[in-house]
């Protein structure tokens, strides 16, 4: 198996060599930088889709810098830009992940429509179920056609119990039913489903809201944590999601998948920054085990490799 | 949607259009503030530079500057480029052979499915064709029974085969039986795929080189950020698409990705995904969507949903009735539910000029209706008729039967006799003029909780839908 590095710069590979391609094309030789140069150097970031306000601030840093004589080179660009991403992304620190002291813990997966939800959970049930902890899945998606079929698939290939009632059910009702039976099954870890729905559609958001309460009817204290599930192909919008989702449900962390795409999923930076939900996991690959850990150096690093 | 880049664009007009003259540093300025507009969007940063050059070349041109509004010139001068950087017309799919084959491709999770079973329902619906879905995604687990249920939902067949890997077969088999069932139209749903993966690419190549699509179709999520390029460029070169279907415009994201992938494959956006359930498919109008960025109201589609509403007759009937102050709470009732067939009332506004701000100010909830049309159902058929009717014995019974406060009720009754009697006023004033009161349209709503003030965007004269329709076919 891969490195986690490794698997980061391949997923990463296509977009760090245009990134690179383009700031050293930029600042090529040793003549001054003009504000063009600053200019074209925030159009890099913002093509990573940061956002145009993460891309000025770290321009404006490495401009800083450059006139104060601190920074000369191109070198010099690439560590100082990876750098602040990296300093971004780590915020105060990863906050460890909440285990619940009394199982099971539950975990909530919400984000838009065609996010990557039903896969990202049946990779983490894979992920957990692997470190040898007892997982089941609720699937609490009973609006979109055959997505409880999509996550009963998955939970057959990777011999875990998906608790489902049918297609248009309530799902605040399977939540319910899914968590009373993770505890009566003494289950460590419950990953709830839901389905996908755009954050302006107040209805929708209302409808997880009631989930979340359910939950905590059913199990006190959980979720214990709610994650958003964010497509790195999708660009500034998902700072966006990530507001209005956690309106409803404080965000405790993201998982940004389809990363081995070309989308760089740099609004994470930008989500990091405004907003402070930390990445949890990224999703590299379709396959089952293609999600990893989130490592900000790495994926800072990655980002700028040559 | 391109809600907020319709609300920046506006600002920046604002400064122009108040100005008497234009220099060169404040079209400068001006085209600085629309580049980034766009960039927030999310458009791709070299179409984005594109367009402001091109913008900026035009609006420091003698025509402009000399021009007795400038700050308008240049207004129409970015209206225009939009609408060229959009396409000028809706363009409507290629149907004439049959079965006419339409494939679907994009990224994982950009609605192919969903888009698959949508345009299989417009297409039965607006142009009554006969219609085969076929389930060519064997990847994603349950696909097919994603397809299939839909199919069964819209009792529109689906062809499937569980019992394989090989798509191109599978494609083909399809469009055998389109071919030997006489159906109008088949639908290709493929399996969600990244552009760079020149493997799966290959696969949609063989399907696309056996079963010869007359429309092989993008289906690309409206919130796309800078990848749209990359996404559009390598699928247009693989495939030779033919169109675009933009999906997920229900949400807020800017729609930037609609201008990248229109700008760098030429092709035209076909049709738009504006909400979850299966009607929620619109085909999409370049020309009105670049009023709507720029904030001037899309009218045109406003009447046209209006007019899949309104009967004439019924229009002109109800246009008599609110002259004579005779408007009461069946047709309210009526008009609400009508309201929500064309999609609700928050989706109607963002086709009035200047309504952004109004949303805003009013904080509009759907579900507000609701209550209104539950206070409403719990009336007597005879109170609704005769509002006069209702007296403080009624209206508690009414307030216990729909379960809202007693007050609500006592509003939306004093608010509807207020609505009533303004509606006859502007009658009397021969028409027209503040439409925006009459038929339950935005405004001043009955049982809207607090006294709103009028919003200063609505210029000139903006009929309601039954006004409109009224105008339209009497010409």
């Amino acid at each position: 198996m891969l490195g986690i590095f490794e698997r980061f710069k391949r997923g990463l590979q296509k977009t760090a060599t245009v990134v690179t391609r383009h700031i050293q094309a930029v600042f090529k030789g040793d003549r001054l930088w003009t504000p063009a140069d600053f200019d074209e150097l925030e159009m890099v970031l913002i093509q990573a889709d940061m956002g145009v306000t993460a891309a000025s601030e770290i321009t404006r840093h490495i401009r800083d810098r450059y006139q104060r004589g601190i920074i000369h080179t191109t070198d010099d660009i690439l560590r100082v830009a990876t750098e602040d991403i990296q300093r971004i992304l780590e915020g105060d620190g990863m906050p460890a992940m909440a285990w619940a002291p009394q199982p099971p813990t539950i975990i909530l997966l919400t984000g838009v429509n065609g996010s990557g939800k039903t896969t990202t959970a049946a990779k983490l049930a894979n992920r957990w179920r692997d470190e040898g902890r007892q997982v089941m899945l609720a699937a609490c998606d009973t609006f979109r056609a055959a997505a409880i079929d999509q996550l009963k698939v998955w939970g057959a290939r990777l011999d875990v119990p998906v608790i489902a009632h049918h297609h248009g059910a309530d799902a605040a009702a399977v939540a319910f039913d899914a968590a009373t039976a993770a505890r009566q099954r003494r289950a460590d870890v419950l990953l709830v489903d839901t389905a996908g729905r755009q954050h302006t559609r107040k209805t929708l958001m209302d409808e997880l809201g009631k989930i979340k309460r359910t939950l905590e009817k059913a199990c006190p204290g959980a979720p214990h944590e709610n994650w958003l599930v964010v497509d790195a192909s999708i660009g500034t919008n998902a700072i966006s999601q990530a507001r209005e989702f956690g309106k409803i449900v404080p965000v405790t962390g993201l998982v940004l998948t389809k990363l081995d795409g070309t989308g760089k999923g740099g609004a994470v930076v930008a989500i990091r920054r405004e907003l402070g939900h930390p990445v949890r996991f990224v999703g590299l690959g379709e396959a089952q085990d293609d999600l990893q850990p989130f490592d900000p150096t790495a994926f800072a690093k990655a980002i700028f490799e040559r | 949607m391109f809600d907020r880049l319709s609300e920046r664009f506006q600002t920046v007009f604002r400064n122009l259009t108040g100005r008497g003259t234009l220099t060169e540093s404040n079209v400068e300025d001006a085209m600085r503030d629309v580049r980034r507009a766009l960039l927030e969007a999310d458009v791709h940063y070299k179409v984005a530079k594109d367009f402001v050059d091109q913008v900026r070349v035009e609006c420091l041109g003698e025509k402009v500057l000399k021009n007795v509004a400038p700050g308008q010139m240049a207004v129409k001068i970015v209206h225009d480029h939009l609408v060229q950087l959009l396409g000028e017309a809706n363009v409507p799919l290629n149907l004439e052979a049959k079965p006419a084959v339409i494939m679907l491709i994009g990224l994982h999770g950009s609605g192919k499915t969903t888009t698959a079973a949508k345009l299989a329902h417009f297409l039965r619906g607006k142009l009554h064709k006969k219609i085969l879905l076929a389930a060519c995604d064997l990847k994603r687990p349950a696909a097919i029974d994603q397809l299939e249920a839909l199919g069964r939902e819209l009792s529109i067949p689906v062809f499937s085969n569980k019992g394989t890997q090989d798509v191109v077969a599978v494609a083909e088999a399809a469009r055998n039986q389109a071919l030997g069932q006489g159906y109008d139209v088949l639908i290709l749903d493929t399996a969600g795929r990244l552009q760079v993966d020149t493997d799966l690419v290959q696969e949609l190549v063989a399907v696309r080189d056996r079963v010869q699509p007359h429309e092989i179709l993008l289906v690309a999520d409206a919130a796309l950020g800078q990848q749209a390029v990359s996404v559009a460029e390598h699928f247009n070169q693989a495939l030779a698409i033919t169109g675009i279907i933009l999906t997920k415009l229900d949400g807020d994201a800017r729609g930037g990705a609609a201008l990248s992938i229109r700008q760098v494959t030429g092709r035209p956006i076909k049709f738009t995904g504006v909400g979850e359930r299966i009607p929620d498919l619109e085909a999409f109008h370049p020309d009105r969507l670049a009023s709507r960025i720029l904030g001037m109201g899309d009218i045109v589609s406003l009447v046209e949903k209006a007019s899949e509403q309104f009967e004439e007759e019924e229009a002109k009937k109800l246009e008599a009735k609110m002259l004579a102050n005779k408007f009461d709470f069946e047709d309210f009732q009526s008009q609400l539910g009508k309201i929500r067939k064309m999609g609700g009332i928050l989706s109607l506004m963002d086709m009035f000029p200047g309504a952004r701000q109004m949303k805003e100010q009013i904080s509009l909830d759907e579900r507000q209706f609701h209550r209104i049309e539950g206070i409403i159902n719990g009336m007597t058929l005879a109170e609704r008729r005769k509002p006069e009717l209702l007296n403080a014995s009624r209206r508690r019974r009414v307030a216990t039967g729909s379960g809202v406060p007693l007050l609500e009720v006592n509003q939306l009754v004093k608010r509807f006799e207020m609505m009533r009697d303004m509606m006859a006023s502007i009658g009397k004033m021969s028409g027209g003029k503040h439409p925006q009161m009459a038929g339950g349209m935005p405004g001043q709503l009955p049982g809207q909780q607090a006294q709103q003030q009028q919003p200063p965007a609505f210029r000139g004269r903006q009929p309601n839908p039954i006004m409109m329709k009224i105008r339209a076919r009497g010409r």
